[in-house]
């Protein structure tokens, strides 16, 4: 069977903009904000401090901290680190505190669309 | 180490084993020839052929993704880049990493919720279909473009390294027989193939790259110190490679810029954005994207260590005097840790990166051409699908045609900077309209368009206008044409911001408004995953 190429999004029985408004949908979206915008402007700005220090702090870059690793190399493995730190307090986060909440909005939104 | 070095500078790539490195790359072609072949016997819908019919697990799709994105630019690429410049290089690889947080925090599962099989399905959902797709199809095609060539440049200087061919005509029949097994490998196995030979590819990569950093933090004592002060001992710039500065130290503006291009760019990257279309839902994407995390990190990691391995096993010299320059750290590596058998391994897994990497994004160009171009431009959303996979089909033969007269044509051309300009159009031209779109109300058509062509032609024109195409002694067009009056090689940091304020500009300055009602549902469906598309049942 093959599906029919989609002009606009199907007409359906949910006003939307009402739905939006509603205290449940407004609680899940302002719980995902408030976790990813200030995760999101954090490593941006630490990566963007990291390319500027590559960029023109050459000697600070180069100090040695232990044996011939220097505080460059450290900051770079610091970008691994957070990088992966971020990545798992974001499924963390997802799987416990939006997963639950959306998974209840979708079948909400199903019985609307059944009536 | 003496020794080694010795050994690295006698066995010559033309003594290397051409017979073994083929049976090798033989073999995966084999392997992946049956994978493809078999999965190819589902493609119904055009969900399949689009998106392997949605039915991959997040799991399976982030070793697809790293297979997508750790191409032999990255592989190959960094590996040298470190070897010869040290610090500079990993600063590459630090870029490609972070970037995947934006797709990860900001995009993949609202993308996944929303559409159905390209980027610009997102952008049209509450835009006028018309405008948008075609400008969206332009700037996918023109990124999948660059991207494609630059692969294909990329085989013909491998050939020479590691089948030992160094006349034009052997590089051109490797570039074709590359080619034409892409097209094969597409036509046959639509999305489903593709994604397996993917998987396929990125468990060898790692796995042999892993294999050999042991191997090299064997031979230092598991000390990165201590590997370290091995290259630092045998290096020409001393003590320096292990600080910034050796290949960005005189622009470093230009390295800034870069960086922006890297970390911005990948979520903008149309053959990223489509792999996030294969798993059934929202929550497979982020699975996805996950695994593709920590693949592609332990991978950077893999190549910090392979890189100042090749610099004091190998040495900077011998990589840069060899066929291939810089890109032949790697495999030069590989032979001196483990002989020709391992050269051969990593050889053709190089090989098997450029085919699933070319595979990857010509797909992602086809179905663009078919679903937005042919499908929604041209019959209005009203032609009937099955056509448009035909149609799709075709595209892949034309891009495979395109791809290997391209691939002939710049031999020998320093053309490193299309991966750079590949990304710095993502980011300039599809990743503002797709962050304004997914979460900015007022954001209109005209802003689509205007960020959209915007972003496009002034990184291409800035480009062109840069040292890379005139005014120094590795210009395209040498030292004695010099009409450079743009100083950075890397557009990104004019032509990024560029993309986001035209796409504001635009909005604001629209005399139409956008329907509310579609803005709502928009919001509502990214964030819930409400109504977005069932993985296929068979």
């Amino acid at each position: 069977m093959s599906e029919a190429v989609r002009d606009a999004p199907p007409k359906s029985a949910i006003d939307y903009e009402a739905y939006e408004k509603t205290p449940k949908f407004l609680h899940m979206k302002g719980t995902r904000n408030r976790f990813v915008v200030p995760l999101a402007i954090f490593f941006l700005v630490w990566y963007i401090a990291y390319v500027l220090a590559a960029a023109y702090l050459h000697d600070f870059m180069a100090t040695p901290v232990f044996g011939s690793i220097n505080v460059g190399l450290l900051l770079g493995l610091g970008q691994f680190v957070t990088t992966f730190a971020i990545t798992m307090s974001y499924v963390a986060f997802a799987n416990r505190k939006i997963d639950p909440l959306t998974e209840e909005i979708r079948g909400e939104l199903e019985e609307m669309e059944k009536r | 180490m003496i020794a080694l070095q010795l050994l690295a500078e006698t066995v010559k790539p033309t003594e290397n084993n051409p017979v073994l490195n083929i049976s090798i790359f033989l073999a995966f072609v084999a392997v992946t020839l049956i994978i493809v072949i078999r999965s190819g016997r589902n493609n119904k819908t055009a969900a399949d052929y689009y998106a392997g019919g949605r039915s991959f697990t997040g799991t399976q799709n982030g070793f697809a993704i790293a297979g997508d994105y750790l191409s032999a630019a990255s592989f190959l690429g960094i590996v040298g880049a470190i070897a010869v410049t040290g610090y500079d290089g990993f600063m590459y690889s630090i870029g490609f990493l972070v970037a995947w947080l934006v797709a990860l925090l900001l995009v993949a599962e609202l993308m996944r919720n929303t559409a159905k099989f390209t980027m610009a399905d997102v952008l049209s959902f509450r835009l006028k279909q018309g405008p948008v797709r075609l400008a969206a199809a332009t700037t996918t095609l023109a990124v999948c473009f660059f991207y494609l060539l630059a692969q294909m440049a990329g085989a013909g200087g491998l050939v020479s390294l590691l089948l030992g061919i160094n006349d034009k005509l052997g590089q051109s029949i490797v570039v074709t027989v590359v080619g034409a097994l892409m097209i094969v490998y597409v036509l046959v196995g639509g999305m489903k193939g593709t994604t397996w030979v993917q998987i396929v590819k990125a468990f060898l990569l790692i796995i042999g790259a892993f294999a050999m950093t042991i191997w090299v933090m064997a031979i230092n004592g598991f000390s990165l110190s201590n590997l370290l002060d091995s290259a630092v001992a045998v290096s020409a710039s001393g003590v320096d490679i292990l600080a910034p500065g050796l290949k960005y130290g005189a622009n470093p503006l230009d390295f800034v810029s870069l960086a922006l291009a890297l970390v911005l760019g990948t979520a903008g990257l149309p053959h990223v954005l489509m792999r996030f279309y294969t798993v059934p839902t929202a929550k497979e994407a982020r699975r996805s994207v996950v695994w593709a995390i920590w693949l592609i990190g332990a991978f950077y990691i893999f190549t910090l260590v392979l890189g100042f391995g090749a610099a004091s096993l190998v040495g900077a010299e011998t990589i840069e005097a060899a066929p291939g320059g810089v890109n032949s750290a790697a495999p030069l590596l590989a032979l001196a840790l483990g002989g020709p058998l391992l050269l051969g391994f990593i050889s053709a897994i190089a090989f098997a990166t450029i085919l699933a990497v070319v595979a990857g994004i010509t797909i992602t160009a086809a179905t663009s051409f078919a679903h937005d171009i042919y499908g929604s431009v041209i019959k209005k959303g009203k032609g009937n699908p099955d056509d448009e996979v035909k149609v799709a089909r075709r595209t892949v033969v034309v891009i495979g045609v395109l791809a290997i007269a391209g691939g002939i044509g710049v031999q020998g051309q320093n053309i490193a900077f299309l991966v750079a300009l590949a990304f710095a159009v993502a980011a300039s031209a599809n990743l503002p309209t797709i962050l304004y779109s997914l979460f900015w109300r007022r954001f209109t058509t005209r802003g689509a368009v205007w960020s959209m062509y915007g972003g496009l032609s002034s990184a291409i024109l800035l480009i062109v206008f840069s040292p890379v195409f005139s005014g120094t002694d590795t210009s395209m067009f040498g030292a004695g044409v010099d009409f450079a009056v743009f100083p950075l090689s890397n557009p990104g940091i004019v032509s990024i911001p560029l993309g986001f304020f035209l796409g504001w500009l635009g909005s604001v300055t629209s005399t139409t408004k956008e329907d509310p009602k579609l803005a709502a549902e928009m919001a509502v469906r990214s964030l819930t995953g409400h109504g977005a598309e069932k993985a296929v049942e068979h």
